[in-house]
């Protein structure tokens, strides 16, 4: 039992190699990294739900619109 | 002139501190901390993945969800356990995600030339059968039986005992050999 069980091994570690220690990855990945870390303030703006910017482009035009209720709406906000 | 033991305690120190700022999200010390640590991780997910341009697209993962757990990073357990508790976790889910077509198509290993002794058609079969196991009974499998690593430091970053581990292998292993055997491949 325990000889089938180094056989296996020992056919696994053939077809298989080890990959060596402490391997080096070929490129630099720190740009990559940071590109991920930076995306989320990006994609979180894109990510904004259509009704957010109707919300404000409504807002916006209401503004434009009736500048003398900028106080009221200050006033209620 | 400074002694060595000042040099380790100083270094140790500047270690820590760079740890602090990195676990309040500041990205130099994230950087620092990075390339201090991306060969460990990235030799780490290899093992898992064997496949080079893989195992980089992982690190960049790991250190990302790494980065957004910052603020959960406990120093009194060290960096480089939990970093590969994180990688681990990426490569399972790579594994799991990966469509069972690509895994079909493995052949030889891309990371190593092969061994003299086997021919390139078993070791094509071993290693899809292999490539057939549950993603997690290949992680444990390629770590203890093809990658020798220790059992603790598995069982760590897959999150499980050391005894879990050995079921995990010890299934694997049997899971493997009647693969084989239905091909007509007697260990």
């Amino acid at each position: 039992m325990k000889n089938d069980e180094e056989r296996m091994k020992e056919l696994l570690r053939q077809a298989l190699p080890g990959t060596g220690e402490d391997v080096e990855p070929k490129r630099d990945l720190w740009p990559s990294v940071l590109q991920r870390v930076s995306a989320p303030a990006a994609e979180s703006v894109a990510a904004a739900p259509w009704f957010d910017w109707a919300l404000l482009a409504g807002l916006v035009g209401f503004v434009a619109l009736f500048p003398a209720a900028i106080p009221v709406v200050l006033y209620y906000l | 002139m400074p002694d060595a033991a000042s040099t380790v305690v100083n270094q140790t120190r500047q270690s820590d501190e760079v740890l602090d700022r990195f676990r309040q999200g500041d990205v130099d010390a994230f950087e620092v901390v990075f390339r201090e640590h991306q060969r460990i991780v990235y030799s780490w997910i290899l093992r898992i993945v064997r496949d080079p341009p893989t195992a980089e697209d992982l690190t960049v993962e790991t250190f990302w969800r790494i980065y957004r757990a910052h603020a959960r990073f406990d120093p009194a357990r060290g960096f480089a356990p939990w970093a590969r508790r994180v990688a681990t976790r990426a490569a399972l889910d790579y594994l799991r995600t990966r469509r069972r077509e690509t895994e079909l198509t493995v052949e030889t290993p891309a990371v190593a030339g092969p061994e003299p002794g086997i021919r390139a058609e078993m070791r094509s079969r071993i290693a899809q059968a292999m490539a057939r196991l549950p993603a997690p009974l290949r992680v444990a499998a390629l770590l203890a039986l093809i990658e020798e690593q220790p059992h603790r430091q598995i069982a760590d970053a897959l999150g499980i005992s050391v005894a879990a581990v050995k079921v995990r292998v010890f299934r694997a292993m049997r899971f493997l050999r009647k693969d084989l055997e239905r091909q007509g491949i007697r260990p």
